[in-house]
């Protein structure tokens, strides 16, 4: 392998987390919901996928419970900002604080175990191509189901009937639900789906990316993965995009410092920050403003009487 | 059965009070709950947690001490929340207030600098923090940049800075190489209030700001425009009040108060720079700012109830062996409880069991 | 739930704390002692051995010594936490962080009658002790054990920070491997976190895909030598025996052993022969233990072990002097035939061969 091929590689596993906690995120934006409990339900996903997965030596249940985590964090938002019209930004937030602190406690006992690594899977005839064959065709399970993931969620939203419900009811309740459209059942499944992806985002954390547990150890990740949905202007294909991006720069900047270029390291581990704000911007002046933000994203839905 | 919503018109005071007590109680139960899983007494927590610190003068000043940085960001973060602009990086504009305003105290180090010196500190605290806040409301205003992620990203950038800074530049010659500054010249430290105690001028600062804060909110056309912003961006334009204007004043006074915090703990506290200056200040004033309903007298309650829970759940780890993460879930529980009860206050709620509401 | 308990001990010995004072020490039948953690007890580096530590005086006075900890204080905060501590009857307390300097001499001065023991740093006072390990001198022998193992001639290091006591290791590191392999080449980066597994991970892949086949760390998390057996390269382990999270990879480990200190202090305490001092001890004083070494051709466990033996026996200094700078200038020999400890504790110099520049 050579050294470029083994870059790409490690962008792309790195890069995988991200991509599939802000599909979910994606999601429930789409359906006017603004969920900042990224990082909670993703560490809570984390916790409880390493938990499962350490108790009963199988990697598969892990993942189940990582997601069924992050699904029920989700529903715990779903019934305060769907069934009390809370403030939603307090409640992620909220949410956010609690998953911290609760996968400190559901993971205290399994601190120091470890779980083996979950073998590539090499597709073959394809995994021989140069570059690319290395790159897409011999990953592990989850970078694949990732990519899957991506067509699934852009076929959703853009082909099927449901997925078009799923944006009108994001870009105007009111309207919505004078057409009929069930509001509350849509969000509510939107929000399920959002963290069961990043639940799914923390159990590869835990799984495959670590193979521990460690108190906090998404280290942010939730947060990024909020801000490529902003990035991706709401569009699947481009959280993809941005992903792989932030991804690249947070790996580049480690290959930039062991290649003795003398630069302060705190000024390359600024890099991936600066690129998202960076690339914010771009993006911003390219489109005008607030461009493809779900019309009622954030907006507590309660019916005209 | 599902929910059917319906906004109450008469929430009144008393009832958001009552509320708010009964969000404490199931937050307590439902912790004490947590606590009887884990096969410790809730009772023996509950003595721990709250009713020891309250009632012992040392527990007692130490809350104030830590509730000061946290009342004085979270006062600046309900301008932008009333407008409904989401400031959430008060951390990176708290560490930027310290590093403009411990430039000068490390500037007039070993001089014979006078008086002048510590109010131009709070000053240049002040500024660098609104600086810092103005940042991802310019680009908000200017570009429509989200500025939740902008002002997120710049706690990483701050923090990366004040680093780099205390590692490099700024880092003390006799200091053995090891990454802090030199310690502050007595004319640059904010002192204690009593001569004795811990409690700093902070506290001062922060008793200020409530007070002017509730007279703004209270009592001025700026304070109806932030609320009108919030509530009703399209009366606020028709009424004629700028948006942007809006959003770069409440950022730069969030900014500037997070500034504050972020120099006074640095010249009053820590009595230096160095590369952690915050255990987390700037997020947990968000959970301050919710808690206390974004009002000037409900944060001053709020910072102090939250202050108790970090001295609590240190008292808990000593006594009782209950682990730090307890206290954060408790944090969590308490602040889902509030906003449940908010909402409760705000909105009617009733089951109906078949079709209605479509 | 047992506060009752707690309760009556405390008080008894908030009332032993106050009799005791005056100059001269008393032997003592019961102490308290507490410990100040900057990490989460789990984290198995920094943090695990310290409480490692506090467990071993546990088990070495049943009955006699109770211990309590205080775990993931923000330094920018800990004043408060200490002074809980001493305030809570602790007779000892350790604050195991360079960050908890400040704030640990402040409260030592407030409370002249019980005892503090500060690791890593420099300011004692009457009742203020420090301790440190020459770590250095463990990174000297896997410096050896790469530079003999390396394939590519290119030898990787995760650091935390760049601060003296990461530099040093670094030096020394590289010295171990240029003594035995002069061609050796090494890459350096810095995570910039003590604690992150996956961006540790991450700085440990980065190395590995530039060629890297021998990998150090000194950050705490097992994520670096993870990555290193799983690309089939090697690695050491830090802080504590990280073999079961890597057992193929693993060579051996550089363990900080704090039991042996804590036991002698917590009796030194009960004896009434407490005094403040500086303790910096290394391979000699079993503060710093090698874990087994393995996975590796028996001549070079063999030199390993013999290099140890000299290291422990004082017949070898890792800095022996001349110590040649990056810019090939010979550095002032301020000690005995070596480096001065000073020189070592505030080291702020690559040594010749290594290419990169220290971040300022």
């Amino acid at each position: 392998m050579t050294t470029f091929e083994a870059i790409l590689l490690t962008i792309v596993t790195a890069s995988t987390p991200l991509l599939i906690a802000a599909l979910g995120e994606l999601v429930t934006e789409r359906s006017g919901v603004l969920n900042l409990g990224v990082e909670g339900m993703m560490v809570m996903g984390a916790a409880c996928s390493f938990a499962a997965a350490v108790t009963f030596d199988s990697t598969l249940l892990g993942v189940a419970a990582g997601m069924l985590a992050g699904a029920l964090m989700a529903a715990l938002f779903a019934l305060l900002v769907l069934g009390f019209a809370a403030n939603q930004t307090g409640s992620g937030l909220a949410l956010t604080i609690l998953g911290l602190g609760l996968s400190g406690l559901i993971g205290a006992p399994f601190v120091g175990a470890r779980r083996d690594p979950i073998a590539p899977v090499d597709i073959p005839v394809l995994s021989d191509i140069p570059i690319v064959g290395r790159l897409f065709f011999e990953q592990d399970l989850f970078v694949y189901a990732s990519i899957v993931l991506t067509v699934l969620v852009g076929l959703y939203l853009m082909r099927t009937r449901s997925g078009l419900t799923l944006r009108s009811i994001g870009e105007n309740h009111t309207s919505a639900n004078a057409l009929g459209l069930p509001v509350w059942r849509v969000r509510f499944w939107a929000i399920l789906f959002g963290g069961a992806c990043a639940g799914l985002a923390g159990a590869y954390l835990a799984l495959v990316y670590t193979r521990f547990w460690s108190p906090g150890m998404t280290a942010g990740r939730g947060w990024i993965a909020l801000a490529l949905v902003v990035f991706a202007a709401w569009r699947p294909g481009w959280v993809l995009v941005g992903a792989y991006i932030f991804g690249a720069a947070t790996v580049l900047q480690l290959h930039a410092q062991a290649a003795q270029f003398g630069v302060p390291s705190q000024v390359l581990s600024a890099v991936p920050y600066l690129a998202t704000i960076v690339a914010l911007l771009l993006l911003s002046i390219r489109h005008g403003r607030a461009i493809g933000a779900p019309g009622s994203l954030g907006v507590p839905f309660v019916p005209d009487r | 059965m599902r929910f059917e919503l319906t906004p109450r018109t008469n929430s009144s005071t008393v009832m958001r009070i009552f509320a708010s007590i009964a969000a404490f109680i199931t937050a307590f139960l439902i912790a004490g709950f947590v606590i009887w899983l884990m096969g410790r007494s809730p009772l023996a927590a509950f003595d721990v947690y709250v009713l020891q610190p309250l009632s012992d003068p040392w527990s007692l000043q130490e809350l104030i001490v830590k509730a000061t940085p946290m009342a004085l960001i979270a006062i600046g973060l309900s301008y932008c929340f009333r407008a409904n602009l989401w400031n959430i990086g008060a951390e990176g504009q708290y560490v930027i207030g310290a590093v403009l305003g411990g430039w000068l105290a490390l500037r007039t180090h070993g001089t014979d600098a006078g008086l002048w010196v510590l109010p131009l500190m709070l000053l240049l605290g002040i500024l660098g923090g609104a600086l810092w806040g103005l940042i991802p409301a310019f680009l908000k205003t200017r570009f429509g940049v989200n500025e939740i992620l902008t002002s997120l990203m710049l706690v990483y950038v701050a923090q990366l800075t004040l680093d780099y800074l205390v590692r490099g530049p700024w880092r003390d010659p006799q200091g053995f190489n090891f990454p802090q500054s030199v310690t502050f010249d007595p004319a640059a430290t904010l002192p204690p209030i009593l001569e004795a105690g811990r409690v700093h001028y902070g506290a001062v600062f922060a008793a200020i700001a409530v007070v002017v804060t509730a007279v703004i909110l209270g009592r001025t056309l700026f304070g109806y425009r932030l609320k009108l912003t919030g509530d009703a961006p399209r009366a606020a334009r028709f009424a004629g009040f700028s948006s942007k204007a809006t959003t770069l004043a409440v950022f730069a006074i969030s900014g500037g108060l997070a500034g504050l915090a972020g120099i006074s703990e640095v010249s009053g506290q820590i009595g230096q720079l160095q590369p952690s200056i915050s255990p987390g200040y700037g997020f947990t004033a968000i959970t301050v700012a919710f808690l206390g309903r974004l009002n000037p007298i409900g944060i001053l309650v709020a910072s102090l109830v939250v202050a108790l829970t970090f001295i609590g759940g240190e008292s808990a780890q000593i006594m009782l062996k209950l682990p730090l993460d307890l206290t954060q879930a408790f944090q969590g529980i308490l602040l889902l409880c509030v906003l449940a009860a908010d909402a409760m206050v705000s909105y009617r709620i009733r089951f109906v069991t078949r079709g209605g509401g479509k | 739930m047992f506060s009752g308990k707690v309760f009556g001990a405390l008080a008894g010995a908030t009332v032993l704390a106050l009799s005791a004072t005056g100059a001269v020490a008393q032997p003592k039948d019961k102490i308290k002692i507490g410990f100040i953690y900057v990490g989460p007890v789990g984290d198995h580096g920094w943090s695990y051995q310290h409480d490692q530590g506090r467990q071993a005086i546990e088990k070495a006075f049943p009955g006699k010594v109770t211990t309590t900890f205080v775990e993931s204080v923000p330094e920018a905060d800990s004043e408060r936490a200490i002074e809980q501590l001493a305030r809570t009857g602790h007779d000892l307390i350790f604050t195991t962080s360079f960050g908890f300097m400040e704030p640990t001499l402040k409260v030592a001065k407030k409370y002249p009658n019980i005892k503090f023991e500060h690791a890593t740093g420099f300011k004692r006072n009457p009742n203020l002790s420090t301790y440190a390990a020459k770590f250095h001198e463990g990174r000297y022998i896997i410096g050896q054990i790469a530079g003999k193992m390396t394939k590519s001639n290119t030898i990787g290091y995760v650091g935390a920070f760049p601060i003296p006591e990461v530099i040093a290791g670094i030096n020394a590191f590289y010295l171990g491997a240029q003594s035995v392999n002069p061609n050796v080449k090494i890459k350096i980066v810095f995570a910039n976190t003590w604690y992150d597994p996956a961006k540790e991970g991450d700085a440990a892949k980065a190395l590995l895909d530039q060629g890297v086949d021998m990998l150090a760390q000194h950050t705490d998390s097992p994520a670096p030598i993870q990555a290193a057996e799983a690309r089939g390269k090697f690695g050491f382990g830090q802080a504590s025996d990280m073999e079961r999270f890597a057992p193929k990879a693993q060579l051996t480990a550089i363990i900080d052993d704090w039991s042996q200190y804590y036991v002698a202090r917590a009796k030194a305490v009960l004896d009434g022969t407490w005094k403040s001092e500086d303790t910096w001890g290394g391979l000699a004083s079993n503060m710093v233990v090698m874990a087994p070494y393995k996975n590796m051709p028996d001549d070079v466990k063999k030199l390993a072990q013999e290099t140890e033996a000299a290291i422990r026996s004082g017949q070898l200094n890792p800095f022996k002097c001349p110590i040649i700078g990056q810019d090939g200038k010979e550095i002032e020999c301020k000690g005995q035939g070596a480096l001065s400890d000073q020189q070592v504790l505030g080291m702020n110099f690559y040594v010749k061969g290594i290419e990169d520049r220290i971040p300022k």
